[in-house]
């Protein structure tokens, strides 16, 4: 079976597919690729299931080899990334031949990146999926020396293809739902919520992000108090002290922490790739608005599909890199 | 009647919310009370048993009950019915607790440095940190639910003494097998973790054990006995059992 073979690595680098469903009757959370929509670009431009996993790269990448030729995908936080020192346009797909070095860097923007391959990555799954938990102690991160299996590619002859940047990189408006503790919150402090121009807070990972603002606590009747109750990911909890935490999915599955309202599934990749500083605001829509916005996987990879585009080695690629290369300052080839 | 089965006169239960686009929460109180632990676990258990068309996933709260479904499959207004009927047709709070539930006894130090705000916990409960200690070893308290983190069980439900509120700042660390205890419940920490709750005693015990045939010991309904014992009798568990359960035992309730 061919593998990739991890040179050097970033921090926490993980498996990621959609994670678990099921469990959270036992305290654990669903988990899962941060950013969705990225898992399934990459199931779209390789052309197959969007249940295949990838290796998520937390801020830095890492160098990386195959044993056997390989189809690759990159896909989610923009990345520098280069085969050999040839610079790799990002969202689109390339061949590595056994021997060639695969470096991927910092992100240029966003936070996650996604290194997807053909056949998919075929470690052991652990209760039905090979996604890491880390917070959970499912699974481990990916680090220098291990080779993650891949599995059997049966596109390997499909042409190198790419497909549009879906800007989610760099903060912006996330729509919200009520939630079941949304009424806690008076309305005045709910007013302040939208009014608020948050920005994410170094304080951040797979389980949730913290967000800094100016002005007062955010407060609930009887916070202190309430009861624990069921967490899903998107919800927005405001901690003892009032400080709101978008929480990802590797959350609690219960908290005792209030909730005012919940990221709509849409927005949930925006929040979980806005990087340190990013500005978020937030907006309330009602739940028929937000059923409007909501999309089945099936129909995700089909709007998907129909913006693919042959990936051809043409100027304007050559200038998209440039372009990207000049707005990082960073080069291909970096040091740890 | 007797008092175990009183219902819940609250009239604003059971209450439907939502919770993001693709769930509905079913709770019973949104205080804790032993007739709606057990009205939520016997309403999900009805659920897993009758398997609805798009549901995808449940779970339980202490007194509520989350249903996970596909509203692309079945809209809020069908499964809002549904679940309506189905609490309409029976008094939940009188259902009783699971079958084949066990009694646990679990070592455990109180205080000093294996449970720095065990004073603080029995100064805010009006009470000597002995009887505390007293209060909190020698009768079983309930596992309401497991939750926060794989296999961690919320226990209760102790005296209105211990209705103590969380602290407003995290504490940013608790080790694995911590017990912590506030409003009138404890929670028996299954990995490190911050938490607002306040840290009163020390266990072994592991709630989840990942390479275990049973990764889950504990299931709601189970109780607990938190016998306490001295931090050499605790050192001494450490070189004896790696089991993960340290110590603790078990026995079926009958």
């Amino acid at each position: 079976m061919s593998a990739l073979i991890i040179r050097r690595a970033g921090p926490a680098l993980s498996v990621q597919d959609k994670g678990r469903i099921g469990y959270m009757v036992q305290g654990l959370s669903r988990g899962g690729a941060a950013d969705r929509l990225a898992l399934a670009e990459g199931a779209v431009l390789l052309g197959q299931s969007g249940d295949f996993a990838a290796l998520e790269m937390p801020g830095f990448g890492g160098v990386f080899e195959v044993t056997q030729d390989t189809r690759i995908a990159l896909t989610g936080a923009p990345m520098t990334a280069s085969i050999d020192g040839e610079p790799l346009l990002w969202n689109a797909t390339h061949r590595v031949a056994a021997g060639q070095q695969l470096t991927i860097g910092a992100p240029l923007r966003g936070l996650y990146g996604y290194l997807h391959v053909g056949g998919g990555f075929a470690t052991d799954p652990v209760m039905g999926s090979r996604a890491a938990h880390l917070t959970a102690r499912v699974g481990n991160a990916v680090v220098a020396g291990m080779s993650l299996p891949i599995g059997n590619d049966e596109n390997a002859d499909q042409a190198d293809v790419k497909l549009p940047m879906n800007e989610r990189f760099q903060g912006g408006i996330l729509r919200i739902t009520p939630s079941a503790q949304t009424a806690r919150f008076s309305k005045a402090e709910r007013a302040r919520f939208e009014a608020t121009e948050f920005t994410r807070s170094p304080r951040g990972n797979r389980q949730g992000v913290q967000l800094d603002f100016e002005g007062a606590p955010f407060t609930a009747a009887q916070q202190l108090h309430i009861l624990s109750e069921i967490i899903v990911p998107g919800d927005i909890q405001m901690t003892g002290d009032g400080v709101p935490f978008i929480l990802l999915p590797e959350c609690q599955t219960t908290g005792g922490y209030p909730r005012i309202a919940t990221v709509v599934p849409q927005d949930q990749p925006l929040a979980a790739q806005a990087p340190t500083g990013a500005r978020l605001r937030f907006q309330f829509i009602k739940l028929k608005e937000g059923l409007e916005t909501l999309r089945s996987e099936a129909q995700i990879l089909a709007d998907l599909k129909r913006t693919l585009q042959p990936l051809v080695r043409d100027p304007r690629d050559i200038r998209d890199l440039l372009s990207y290369q000049m707005i990082s300052g960073v080069t291909a080839g970096h040091d740890e | 009647m007797d008092s175990k089965t009183q219902p819940n006169p609250d009239q604003n239960f059971p209450r439907l919310s939502n919770i993001g686009l693709s769930g509905i929460l079913v709770s019973f109180s949104d205080v804790l009370s032993e007739a709606a632990n057990r009205a939520a676990l016997a309403f999900r258990a009805h659920l897993e048993v009758a398997t609805w068309d798009g549901i995808e996933e449940t779970t339980t709260s202490l007194t509520s009950v989350y249903v996970g479904f596909d509203p692309k499959y079945i809209s809020h207004a069908t499964m809002e019915k549904d679940l309506q009927d189905l609490l309409k047709s029976r008094n939940w709070l009188l259902s009783e607790l699971p079958q084949k539930r066990k009694l646990w006894r679990v070592p455990t130090v109180f205080g000093g440095e294996f449970g720095p705000q065990l004073d603080e916990a029995a100064e805010l409960a009006q009470m000597t940190v002995q009887d505390a200690v007293m209060q909190l070893s020698n009768s079983p308290v309930q596992v309401l639910t497991i939750g926060y983190a794989p296999g961690q069980p919320y226990l209760g439900t102790l005296g209105e003494h211990w209705n103590i509120p969380r602290q407003t700042a995290l504490t940013a660390k608790v080790p694995a097998g911590a017990l912590v205890v506030a409003i009138r419940q404890l929670v028996l920490f299954t990995a490190d973790s911050p938490t607002g709750w306040r840290h009163i005693g020390q266990t072994g015990f592991r709630g989840f054990r990942p390479q275990s045939d049973t990764p889950f010991p504990l299931r709601p309904g189970d109780e607990v006995i938190f016998d306490a014992i001295d931090a050499e009798k605790y050192a001494n568990l450490a070189v004896q059992d790696s089991s993960g359960n340290f110590g603790a035992t078990w026995e079926e309730i009958q």
